[in-house]
């Protein structure tokens, strides 16, 4: 067992873990944050996306331990006193979500994709959501809603850049 | 609230990381991985445990000859046929011989995850390797045999013919011969499967969460299989991470497995797949081989039909003949075929076993008729579009009966629909007339472009029935419930919107339940398109039932007539007489005469409360407490959507690649609840038919081993590879439910591999006859062609 100390959606935690355990088994078994998700072995669907100190991974691909001393937001850290983050809104209004499964991990690496690039163009909505996947929606609506998160944001803050709710 | 963009109420809590999957839940349970066969078919010699056993936190490993009484028997065979007469299903762990990579031998039980994987790591399994048996060309040979007691692993023939077509097509004025394949994908949600099963010894019952399409009868098939009353066992459905038909299979294995072991431990028990396992011990679907005949006169109408297929329905066939019934018979499309003969064989492989995927055959289907129409366009010089114009059924001709029995044992007759209205639309959105002075100017710049039609008629809402509960609470809200399970259409958003306008109130206050047998025992499941048709029709059947009720109880404490009333936000009132109403919720205390008053709503339901009528009973005679009501919808057949879609493609002239350029989509699914709903339904078809088009196969070797089970290598698309696409509707109402509505779940996936094969042609100049097609496949076309 090893000590980690990791900040997650704006609280502290210290905990003992296996070495192997990985970060997004530490969040959803000993933090009890069931809304990041696995969906895949390799790496490749992105639904357990959070973000780690500030930037998307994939936390089936990070232990634990690696995240020792870092800060971690997740899909339930965004929403400030019952409020969506404005991403979470725009997937709401735009009907971004069906099952609802890659839905944490989509919105955590939109809002990643909008850090970098605050005004992307359509297909570069679509090339920043490679490493993604979504089985119900198409992704038509995905793109929408993060194309309107994008607009939205330039109207009410212009010049600032979105980042995620509890960080 | 009916037809309106409605933002879905599922969203807030799946939207902030509140969704509860199946491995969400069950936190304190005991935690199972399974030994699965490397082998396409092989016999089992051995199982040795012996260095597995001093694994810390191992609880127990089982094998076939561990399990008792029904579970050692064979899984049901879900859906009988009499045509059906060599059908096979596996055991939960195979007893001694192995039918596909993935089959499970043994089950772990561990303190978690990782331990019951080191365990399995441990187990050491030998094996008498057997010749395996993989694809249709080897199944159709017949050396090798999939299971020893089925001669030619044939598992059923099935013959349907209207008229003569041999002697129609022998007569015809043309004919023409086409050899199709079209290769395997699987449904592939994001959640893959998972079953958490909690023992109450005190009680002797069980509580059971899977992530299937039908909860009400694995309630049944686990209270059969355990030997348990059924009374004793609950099955919920929590929040599923998508669907696509292969949940709807059941019991699977573990669906078993795991209650019985939670019974067997006394404790909670839990297993969740992953994705390798998803890949290789779930279901696959659309592989299938056809060869085709078929006579038509000099305007390219169809006189004969003759369609001899193969479908290689893998190791076992659990669900039965579903889906090629359901290619012999919705390959019609739109079309009036003239004299048709259909017969296929469903063959055994050492495969993963084929069960409905979205489209459920119908995609195959399609493909195959679409490929008739542009073959007879192109023999004859006749534009596409008018080939398939001048073999419309007419709406004039609804209902339109084929002839053939349906998936559902009844006739297939069409109810409805609108065809060459759609295909006006659809060509007006894609600009048909105006392709070819397209497609020169492209070539003119050295480009290939091409366009492509796919034409489809989906048989939805499925019998036989399914039923809704509505119940207004005290307080006004409204709680519904309804059998069949949701696996993220919004069906909670679409039922409440229904009840909503049935019974007067506002969306808010209406609270709807899917897939929980304590709530609602009668269910059939989730398939086939059928939820709006089915339970959408029982839940309004049943708000109307209530509406009546209430209104009834509403006229006694108004002084005032039924007739008279009307219901609005939750208010029943006489029309055009303000101040004198009553709250639904009041009517709801007024229904359930009361002697305890536990709070101020029911002491106005108390003895004392007000005058009453000393000479009649409290309740009336013939009523129930209780402003609630059950109803059942039950039609008499399936209700017809239908569909065209066009695509435009470019494909390189030098690398091959294909590029989508435009996707239109021209969709009647008759009245539709929520358009925005429905769109984001043929959105997700629509990829997937992309999908099975361009990108998804299921890689096996000649060993039977499945080369690319793992996202990694499956090309399941991303962002960047589905097209955005386009979409008009048409709403042709359909006569058979109250509602009007046809399914519009799967309709999305089915012409996808007929309209991008034809827009490949389109653009190539040569025959596109198997799918899906990759660009190095494009390319070795190129290079045949060129030879010849």
């Amino acid at each position: 067992m090893t000590r980690i100390k990791i900040l997650v959606d704006g609280v502290d935690y210290s905990d003992d873990v296996e070495p192997r355990t990985l970060l997004v088994h530490y969040l959803r078994e000993q933090l009890g944050k069931t809304g990041t998700v696995v969906g895949c072995d390799t790496s490749n669907c992105g639904a357990c996306t959070v973000l780690l100190d500030n930037s998307s991974v994939k936390s089936c691909t990070v232990l634990a331990v690696q995240a020792n001393g870092h800060e971690v937001t997740t899909i339930e850290g965004l929403a400030i006193d019952g409020e969506l983050h404005p991403m979470q809104q725009a997937f709401h209004e735009n009907h971004a979500l069906q099952c609802g499964f890659c839905t944490p991990g989509m919105v955590m690496q939109s809002i990643d994709l909008l850090h970098d690039n605050p005004s992307p163009t359509e297909q570069e909505v679509r090339e920043g959501l490679e490493g993604n996947l979504c089985r119900c929606t198409g992704y038509q609506n995905i793109v929408k809603a993060v194309l309107a998160a994008a607009a939205a944001h330039r109207e009410s803050a212009p010049g600032a850049v979105p980042s995620g709710g509890s960080t | 609230m009916f037809g309106q963009r409605i933002r879905r109420v599922e969203d807030p809590r799946l939207l902030s990381g509140r969704g509860r999957y199946l491995d969400d839940l069950g936190h304190d349970a005991l935690a199972v991985a399974f030994v699965r066969s490397p082998h396409a078919h092989a016999r089992i010699v051995d199982i040795d445990v012996s260095a597995a056993l001093a694994v810390d936190g191992l609880v127990a490993i089982y094998t076939y000859d561990d399990l008792d009484g029904r579970t050692s028997e064979p899984l049901p065979l879900l859906i009988p046929h009499p045509t059906l007469n060599q059908g096979r299903t596996p055991y939960p762990l195979a007893d001694g011989e192995v039918n596909h990579v993935g089959e499970a031998i043994a089950m772990v039980v561990a303190s978690d995850r990782y331990v019951a994987e080191d365990v399995v790591g441990l187990i050491q399994v030998e094996y008498e390797p057997l010749p395996p048996v993989v694809g249709l060309a080897a199944s159709r040979d017949g050396d090798a045999l999939v299971h020893a007691d089925v001669p030619g692993n044939v598992a059923a023939t099935m013959v349907q013919e209207v008229g003569d077509a041999a002697a129609a097509i022998a007569a015809a004025a043309h004919r023409a011969t086409l050899s199709l394949s079209i290769e395997r994908s699987a449904s592939m949600p994001m959640e893959g499967k998972g079953v958490l099963a909690r023992w109450d010894a005190d009680d002797e019952s069980l509580l059971v969460h899977t992530s299937t399409q039908s909860s009400t009868s694995v309630r049944q098939a686990i209270a059969a299989k355990l030997s348990i009353p059924v009374d004793r066992v609950e099955v919920v459905t929590p929040d599923i991470g998508g669907g696509f038909g292969v949940k709807i299979v059941h019991p699977w294995p573990e669906e078993i497995l795991v209650p019985w072991a939670a019974r067997r431990l006394g404790q909670p028990v839990k297993w969740v797949e992953d994705r390798r396992e998803h890949f290789i011990s779930s279901a696959h679907e659309r592989g299938q081989l056809h060869e085709v005949e078929v006579g038509y006169d000099d305007d390219g109408r169809l006189c004969g039909l003759s369609v001899r297929f193969w479908h290689d329905n893998g190791a076992y066939t659990p669900y039965g003949l579903i889906v090629p019934i359901i290619t012999s018979t919705q390959l019609l499309g739109p079309y009036k075929p003239g004299a048709y003969r259909v017969e296929f064989q469903s063959m055994y492989t050492n495969t993963v076993i084929v069960t409905p995927y979205r489209g459920a055959g119908r995609p195959q289907g399609c493909f195959v008729m679409e490929r008739v129409m542009d073959a007879i366009a192109a023999d004859l010089g006749i534009d596409r579009a008018v080939v398939r114009e001048r073999n419309f059924i007419q709406p004039a001709e609804m209902p339109y009966d084929h002839g053939l029995m349906f998936q559902d044992g009844r006739p297939l007759v069409y109810d409805s629909g609108d065809f060459p209205a759609s295909l006006a639309k659809l060509k007006a959105l894609v600009g048909w007339d105006e392709f070819d002075s397209f497609r020169a100017a492209a070539r003119a710049e050295g480009r290939r472009v091409g366009i492509g039609l796919g034409c489809y008629v989906e048989g939805t809402g499925v019998g036989p029935y399914e039923g809704g509960h509505l119940r207004v609470e005290t307080d006004g809200s409204v709680v519904v419930s309804t059998g069949l399970t949701s696996q993220g259409q919004g069906h909670q958003t679409m039922l409440a919107q229904i009840v909503a306008d049935e019974l007067g109130v506002e969306m808010e206050r209406v609270r709807v339940t899917t897939g929980d047998t304590r709530r609602f025992k009668y269910a059939v499941g989730t398939f086939a398109s059928r939820t709006a048709v089915m339970s959408g029709s029982a839940v309004a059947l049943t708000a109307r039932k209530v509406r009546a009720k209430a209104l009834k109880i509403a006229a006694n404490a108004l002084e005032a007539a039924v007739d008279d009333l009307e219901i609005v936000d939750g208010q029943i009132r006489v029309k055009g007489s303000p101040g004198s109403e009553i709250d639904l919720g009041s009517v709801a205390v007024l229904s359930n005469p009361l002697r305890y008053a536990f709070d101020a709503g029911a002491a106005r339901a108390t003895q004392f409360a007000g005058p009453v009528d000393p000479t009649a009973p409290p309740v009336p005679e013939g009523e129930q407490p209780g402003l609630e009501g059950t109803d059942y919808y039950s039609p008499v057949g399936s209700t017809f959507a239908n569909g065209m879609h066009a695509v435009v493609v470019e494909t390189d002239p030098e690398t091959a690649e294909i590029n989508i350029l435009r996707y239109c989509v021209v969709h009647d699914c008759g009245t539709v609840i929520n358009p925005m709903i429905v769109e984001g339904q043929i959105h997700g078809g629509v990829a997937q038919g992309v999908a099975g088009a361009l990108y998804e196969r299921m890689e096996y070797d000649d060993a039977g081993q499945l080369l690319n089970a793992s996202y990694m290598d499956f090309l399941m698309p991303y962002a960047s590879e589905v097209p955005h696409i386009e979409i008009d509707h048409l709403e042709t109402p359909s006569p058979l439910n109250p509602l009007g509505v046809k399914g519009a779940g799967e309709a999305g996936v089915i012409p996808g591999s007929a309209a991008i094969a034809a827009a490949i042609e389109d653009a190539e100049g040569f025959a596109i006859t198997t799918m899906p097609i990759s660009p190095s496949q494009l390319f070795d076309l190129r290079r045949r062609h060129c030879e010849r």
